[in-house]
């Protein structure tokens, strides 16, 4: 059995970060371990650019984001192995992986849970007709056409308005595809409004929101799909159907934390965010294991993931040094108040040290609100923003001193001003 | 010059093929798509039933009572999994276990293993999630769940290792008498034999035309599906059958062989045996009804939802017999539920025709009757993996991340006498991509494997039929 004073599950951003971080707190006991063939996670097949605008106040392209962290993990000699995956984490903070070389039993003083997330794919919506070939989730489009250099189809249309199919959409006409339309249920688009900018409207990529696949045609593959405008029970409302043929229908429907480790292991999950339950040190619940990414909550923008991760990051290497942010002090659950659908961390510290970042998106989209940030019912912070969508995870910093004393709940709430 | 050819690669023909191959005969097996096992047989309830449902006498009832008693053994032999979870027949009123008596008494009579009537008490300890308002329920304990793929595929392996001859993208279009025995038409060359076993699944009807034979036609019935995570929390650990009534047998909640929960089927006549198209209404329905049996469920934990059809004979019983009009010509029609259940006992009954029918019994010398299934990484323990590993480092290769499956497993499904050469191919005999993504994390990587083992362009790598190849081009290198 090998043994490391800190292991991170996942070589992602959020892994590579929490590493980096831990290293320079005065950890040099470290293991990254990932399943994939190199190091960056999901950044390596996101060719286009706009990442790192508050990290690095430029727009670098997610391999050069992910470069940075690389480097940084290079220089300073963290160790780290690759086409290894974790199968097993166990009460005891051991860990079995499995890679060509054989099982590997590693026990670690502290863990850092960085396993990124997942796809929803067709089988969460069902649609009518066959189950024909064509029909791609759009990061594996992604990678089949960033990373192993194929091209799925000519006549393309997406179903669901997340990032990734807008991207995809955008990506696929630039490499020559017709993309016909983009259709979403929702009566706004789960994209950022960026996204739909650049992807969308400068290619002129039409948008059906409040529209539903009614029917995918094609049985071998895929010949068209029929779309037409639901009520706002998202029933089709007869009249509206619209044809549109395509060899390719990308699903883009949203992503799900990768937590099958995690709930094995018997850590406590959040139901809403599906990640697990963490305090404001990053901590889970299980004592010594830490968790910040995708596999934690979906972010949208990779700069807060490295954010959380450098909180992860920090609190493992304490934790190792044997000061628990957590130990001994009390815990305040956090609240998703009015128009917020969840709040991370699920607790915060009293007392903690580093305060507490508390990120949080809003139910439905808001034009002008004033965001509240409250103990008990006592407002510690207001945030006036001009628009709130689901789309956007909201960050508000809590310093040591606004957390020095708690003694009640934190809740985050969302008013609409103007109304 | 063929003793026998066999057309159709579902469960009834690979097992028939497999029957036949202790005979010291030329046998070869026909299948018009890509690989076996692309119809019926892959998407079905996959229980291999106890046989109380069965009218008496009738010879799916023999079929169904003597096929159950062989899987236990016919697992072993053949490396597939079978569970032998037991059944539970669902009653919801007194009026309801009136008839779970009945069944209980042609369960009898069909002489069915391991029959019980229970009360709810013994229900809810058997099966806790099922719901309060369950009166009592007819247990079976014969009953069990398949791995339908991997048993249709063990079959043709182990018949191929004992000499049987696989031909795939080999339909058969015309059958013609002459003094050798039939020849049989293809579009891919003919072949002269002196047996032919029409196993066609939903086209045994047309098949039987061929030889003049208008004995029965299949009214194809379709059945809806909706597939559950692999979730703690939803699983269940036996079958549960509802109370047939008026409107049909209900709709079933089962344990799958991997251990999944599965909703359905619903039981729609449809108008051609190609539509397995799946619709919102029919799966609204299973959802309603399943919640009879079981509350909690919740659709949205699906990871997919799919349709097969069945090849309901408009007899009401199978239709396995030798030609009047074509000498040497068996039918085995209008296979409907249960047929997978039936197929080790309708391969021996069509033994028996044969050999009626003149077949001499000479017997195969190497014939071995065991076959050894492809190791399942995610199954072994610590030392075994280790073991594997080291033995061939491709099973340490994690692929699909959902199932953890190794390239290992994906090699060997390729490599396999009657190995996999499309994407559905390799997830039916490995699961890469049978789990919660769905493939989209190892799709891309199974197209690369299969390309590299098939030595074919990834362009040419098809999903499962002929026309469903997945990648249009290569980008600038
Ligand atoms: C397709 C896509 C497009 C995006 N586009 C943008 C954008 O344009 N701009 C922007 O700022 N942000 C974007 N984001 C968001 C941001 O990039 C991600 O939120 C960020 O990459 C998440 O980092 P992570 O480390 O948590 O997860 P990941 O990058 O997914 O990394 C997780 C890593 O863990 C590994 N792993 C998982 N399980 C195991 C195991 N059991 N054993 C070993 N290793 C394991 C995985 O292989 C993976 O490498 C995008 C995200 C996605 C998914
Ligand atoms: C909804 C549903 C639920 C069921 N549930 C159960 C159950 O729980 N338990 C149970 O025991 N049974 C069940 N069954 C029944 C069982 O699935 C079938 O009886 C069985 O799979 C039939 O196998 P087969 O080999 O006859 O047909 P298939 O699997 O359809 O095989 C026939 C093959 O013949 C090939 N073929 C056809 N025409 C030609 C040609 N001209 N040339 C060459 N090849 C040709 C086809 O391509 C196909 O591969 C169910 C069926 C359905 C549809």
């Amino acid at each position: 059995m090998l043994n490391y004073d800190l292991v991170v599950i996942g070589g992602g951003p959020a892994g590579l970060a929490a590493a980096v971080e831990a290293k320079k707190n005065g950890i040099d006991s470290i293991l990254i371990i990932e399943r994939d063939r190199e190091l960056g996670g999901i950044l390596n097949q996101c060719i286009h650019s706009g990442f790192g605008l508050h990290e690095f106040k430029e727009e670098l392209a997610g391999p050069e984001y992910a470069q940075r962290f690389i480097d940084q993990v290079n220089e300073l000699g963290i160790e780290y192995i690759l086409n290894t995956m974790v199968i097993e984490l166990n009460k005891d903070k051991e860990i079995i992986a499995l890679s060509e070389d054989g099982l590997i039993n590693i026990g670690a003083k502290s863990i850092v849970l960085a396993m990124g997330c997942r796809e929803r794919t067709a089988g969460a919506v069902a649609m009518n007709g066959y189950r024909p070939a064509g029909v791609y989730t759009a990061g594996m489009a992604q990678r089949m056409m960033n990373m192993e250099g194929l091209m799925v189809g000519k006549e393309v249309v997406i179903y669901g308005s997340g990032d990734i199919g807008l991207i995809m959409a955008r990506r696929m006409t630039l490499e020559g595809a017709k993309v016909k339309c983009v259709v979403e249920i929702s009566p706004q688009s789960s994209g950022l409004n960026r996204n739909i900018a650049q992807c969308l409207n400068d290619y002129d990529i039409p948008l059906y929101l409040s529209h539903n696949i009614n029917k995918v045609h094609g049985k071998e593959k895929i010949e068209g799909v029929t779309i037409c405008k639901v009520d706002e029970k998202w029933q089709p409302i007869k009249g509206t159907e619209q044809y549109f043929s395509c060899d390719t229908l990308l699903l883009s429907i949203g992503l799900i934390p990768e937590n099958e480790l995690t709930v094995n292991a018997g850590i406590e999950i959040g139901e809403v965010t599906n990640g697990p339950k963490v305090k404001s040190n990053m901590e889970t619940s299980m004592e010594g294991v830490f968790s910040c990414g995708n596999v934690l909550h979906v972010h949208d923008i990779v700069d807060f993931v490295t954010k959380e991760s450098r909180v992860a990051g920090k609190n493992a290497a304490d934790y190792i040094k044997g000061i628990n942010d957590s130990d001994g002090k009390k815990l305040f659950e956090t609240e998703a108040g009015n128009g917020v659908s969840y709040v991370i961390p699920n607790y915060v510290v009293s007392g903690g040290k580093d305060g507490a970042n508390l990120y949080f998106r809003s139910r439905k989209p808001y034009k002008k609100v004033e965001v509240k940030v409250l103990i008990g019912d006592k407002v510690i912070k207001t945030k006036k923003m001009p628009a709130m969508i689901p789309s956007e995870m909201v960050n508000i910093p809590l310093s040591p001193e606004e957390i020095a004393n708690l003694n009640d709940k934190i809740k985050v709430e969302v008013k609409e001003i103007g109304k | 010059m063929y003793d026998i050819i066999i057309v159709g690669g579902g469960v009834i023909g690979c097992s028939i093929a497999r029957t036949l191959s202790k005979y010291d005969k030329k046998i070869g097996l026909i299948e018009k798509n890509y690989e076996i096992c692309q119809e019926t047989t892959k998407a079905n309830s996959a229980i291999v039933h106890g046989g109380y449902d069965c009218k008496p006498g009738s010879l799916k009832a023999k079929m169904n009572v003597k096929g159950n008693s062989m899987f236990p053994e016919l697992s072993k032999d053949l490396d597939f999994t079978f569970n032998k979870i037991g059944s539970l027949v669902l009653a919801f009123s007194e009026d309801e276990m009136k008839t779970v008596e009945e069944l209980y008494n042609r369960g009898i009579e069909n002489k069915v293993q391991g029959l019980e009537i229970i009360d709810a008490k013994r229900v809810k300890e058997i099966e806790p999630k099922v719901s309060d308002q369950v009166v009592g329920a007819l247990y079976c304990a014969s009953a069990g769940v398949v791995d339908p793929f991997n048993l249709t595929y063990a079959m043709m392996e182990n018949a191929m290792d004992n000499g049987v001859e696989l031909f795939t993208e080999t339909e058969l279009i015309g059958l013609e008498k002459n003094h050798d025995g039939i020849l049989v038409k293809t579009n891919n060359g003919d072949f002269q034999t002196k047996y032919v076993i029409n196993a066609a699944g939903l086209y045994s009807d047309k098949i039987a035309n061929m030889g003049g034979d208008y004995d029965f036609n299949i009214i194809p019935t379709k059945g809806v599906y909706r597939l559950f995570d692999k979730k703690k929390s939803d699983t269940i650990n036996t079958v549960l059958f509802q109370t047939p009534t008026e409107r049909g047998k209900g709709v079933l909640v089962t344990a799958t062989y991997d251990g999944n929960t599965m909703i359905g089927p619903t039981s729609d006549k449809i108008g051609t045996v190609e539509d397995t198209t799946t619709e919102s209404e029919s799966l609204a329905i299973i959802d309603k009804l399943g919640k009879l049996s079981v509350p909690d469920l919740n659709p949205k934990n699906t990871i997919r939802v799919f349709t097969g059809v069945r090849a309901k004979p408009n007899t009401g019983d199978f239709m396995i017999y030798a030609s009047k009009n074509m000498e040497g010509l068996v039918h085995c029609g209008g296979i409907e539920s249960p047929g997978l259940v039936s197929a080790p006992a309708i391969a021996e009954y069509v033994e028996e025709i044969l050999i009626e029918n003149g077949m001499d019994t000479k017997k195969n010398p190497n014939y071995n009757p065991k076959r050894k299934g492809i190791v399942r990484i995610s199954e072994l323990s610590t030392e075994e993996k280790s073991e594997k590993i080291k033995e061939n480092p491709a099973y340490g290769k994690i692929i699909c991340r959902c199932e953890t499956v190794s390239e290992g497993e994906i090699i060997e499904a390729i490599r396999r006498n009657a190995g996999a050469k499309t994407v559905d191919g390799v997830k039916r005999r490995v699961r890469a991509g049978m789990g919660r993504c769905q493939g989209g994390f190892c799709g891309p990587r199974v197209i690369e494997i299969l390309a590299r083992e098939l030595n074919i362009d990834p362009t040419e790598v098809r999903k499962d039929l002929s026309g469903s190849k997945i990648v249009e081009r290569h980008l600038k290198k």
